[in-house]
């Protein structure tokens, strides 16, 4: 068991700001340097002003927000593909991401080599993908097709592969970006039904989702971020009732 | 847990190609599926490698050795030439490659973190996989035609496969990184290739250089793949030749003794400098491409 107390994620004072360029050419660029950097060759944007945030091993956090208001931008700046422009992000044992499923896949490779691909990007090593293989083909109900080549299949089938190899990828720190994006629905009772067996058995759940019923049932605690800010930090229910607040709020205000 | 997963770490901070040595699993996977997924639906497959070094041989072959009549001036001229042209190959497929796969791998490397590095790094062992048939096509003519190498000129062999390796992956770490921010970065690479080609003494003989350049002739062998190629020529070439064709020097002077240190030196600095840039760059990978 996980020992409950310990600091899973730490995040203090993230800034993260995006540089809008236009150009993409070396000309321009040199134009710009010979012209003594007058003038800006791009636009910034602030995706996260001074975010601080500390998760502990087996908390499920549901992280919470309207469009734009920077929950992907923190969820890549905790998986490592995003480095912070200021602060520090540090996280304790393996992470992995249920970011976009799927996107390690190959179309012209078959659905055997994909799980050995993808369960390798995803940090698992060759002797755990032997013994995981017939339980990751069991759960994605792909049966006899895990030997033709992905580009045949349903997109149902993609994405039951898929999410199938991350559950089984086994990390400390789970980072999980619309998980509702999976199969029908008896598929995505399985894939909750799995995601509360991690929590239970003390795995650090950290969900992004517009679907508010649904991370109410799986996550105790709420983030909500707004324009790249903390706004309200506590439990799951009253953040998501503070969220329906505030975007019939913006939408009452937008059709003034 | 203990270790490793005990401590607080900055994640997305990696060790640069020490990495990729960890990593080799994920490795092996990038570079079979590159393999495979290179000749699919293909019917002669693998057998391309084959084909396409010996069209552009047979061309150079026609066209220099018999139309310009080279081969009267050096014996054994279609041996002479192939062991240039696989190993420049090899340089330029592995530098284009390495540099196209940063980009390529885009939608990877904005969504889960690895190593960069093993992009690169895995379309030079691409790369390997292609210029090996084309090195057993070399010895099966070398052999035809009479080839007794030493073991030194053999282990000159694998040194220079090492070296060029270690020279592809630096160049194809910093033009790929570069690509990122500038994709005028393929277009030099691509002049590269087309330099490298008539920078080194694949299709002419270095002395033709020397007597050009005269005094200046060290600036021509500071090139790490002339000198990659001059060493290919006296482990395949010179050991087919007989006595009395040796006559005209069929190496440089000092080339392994002074120039094939200079070249492994040069290669690892360039290196270095490619993984110390790469590692600048790819901190935004993620956001630029």
């Amino acid at each position: 068991m996980t020992p409950h107390g310990h600091v899973a994620i730490s995040c203090i004072d993230l800034r993260k700001q995006f540089v809008l360029r236009h150009t993409r050419s070396l000309k321009e660029a040199l134009v710009w340097l010979v012209k003594g950097r007058k003038g800006d060759l791009s636009k910034k944007f602030l995706a996260l002003k001074d975010v601080s945030l500390e998760v502990k091993q087996g908390e499920t956090v549901a992280l919470l927000g309207l469009n734009g208001s920077g929950k992907s931008t923190l969820l890549k700046l905790i998986s490592g593909v995003l480095q912070p422009d200021g602060g520090t992000v540090r996280t304790r044992g393996r992470v992995a991401g249920l970011i976009e499923v799927g996107a390690g896949f190959h179309h012209d490779l078959s659905g055997r080599d994909n799980v050995y691909l993808n369960g390798a990007i995803l940090g698992m090593t060759e002797k755990q993908i032997d013994e995981m293989f017939d339980s990751i083909v069991e759960f994605s109900e792909i049966g006899e097709f895990i030997d033709t080549e992905v580009k045949f299949y349903s997109s149902g089938m993609y994405l039951r592969l898929a999410f199938s190899i991350a559950v089984h990828t086994d990390p400390e720190v789970f980072l999980i970006d619309e998980i509702l994006a999976v199969g029908d629905e008896p598929f995505q009772r399985k894939c909750i039904a799995k995601i509360k067996e991690l929590s239970a058995k003390g795995k650090t759940l950290f969900v992004v989702s517009h679907d508010l019923d649904l991370v109410a049932t799986v996550c105790e605690r709420g983030v909500l971020l707004e324009h790249g800010n903390i706004i309200m930090d506590g439990e799951v229910h009253e953040v998501v009732r503070e969220l329906r607040r505030r975007s019939e709020h913006a939408e009452s205000e937008g059709s003034l | 847990m203990a270790g490793e997963g005990d401590r607080l770490i900055r994640p997305g901070s990696g060790r640069g190609l020490l990495d990729v040595y960890g990593d080799r699993f994920l490795l092996k996977l990038l570079v079979r599926k590159e393999i495979k997924v290179r000749y699919r639906g293909s019917v002669l497959g693998l057998l391309w490698s084959y084909v396409k070094p010996l069209v552009q041989f047979l061309i150079y072959f026609v066209a220099l050795g018999i139309f310009l009549n080279l081969q009267r001036g050096t014996p054994n001229y279609a041996i002479y030439l192939f062991a240039g042209i696989v190993l420049v190959n090899f340089f330029t497929e592995s530098l284009s490659n390495a540099t196209r796969s940063i980009v390529d791998n885009r939608d990877l490397i904005r969504k889960i973190y690895l190593p960069r590095e093993l992009f690169p790094v895995a379309t030079v062992w691409v790369s390997a996989a292609h210029f090996l048939p084309q090195l057993l096509v070399l010895i099966g003519a070398c052999l035809v035609v009479g080839w007794t190498p030493s073991i030194l000129q053999l282990a000159a062999v694998v040194l220079i496969f090492l070296m060029v390796s270690v020279l592809a992956t630096g160049l194809g770490l910093i033009f790929g990184a570069v690509n990122v921010y500038f994709r005028d970065s393929e277009n030099i690479v691509d002049m590269i290739v087309m330099v490298v080609t008539w920078a080194s003494p694949v299709l002419y003989v270095w002395s033709m250089v020397q007597s050009v350049m005269g005094p200046w002739f060290w600036l021509y062998q500071l090139n790490p793949m002339t000198v990659a190629v001059e060493v290919f020529h006296w482990a395949f070439w010179e050991p087919t030749l007989r006595a009395d064709q040796l006559s005209i020097g069929p190496i440089p002077p000092d080339l392994l003794t002074i120039w094939l240190p200079v070249a492994i030196l040069i290669s690892l600095v360039v290196l270095f400098l490619g993984q110390l840039t790469f590692r600048r760059l790819a901190i935004h990978f993620a956001q630029e491409l």
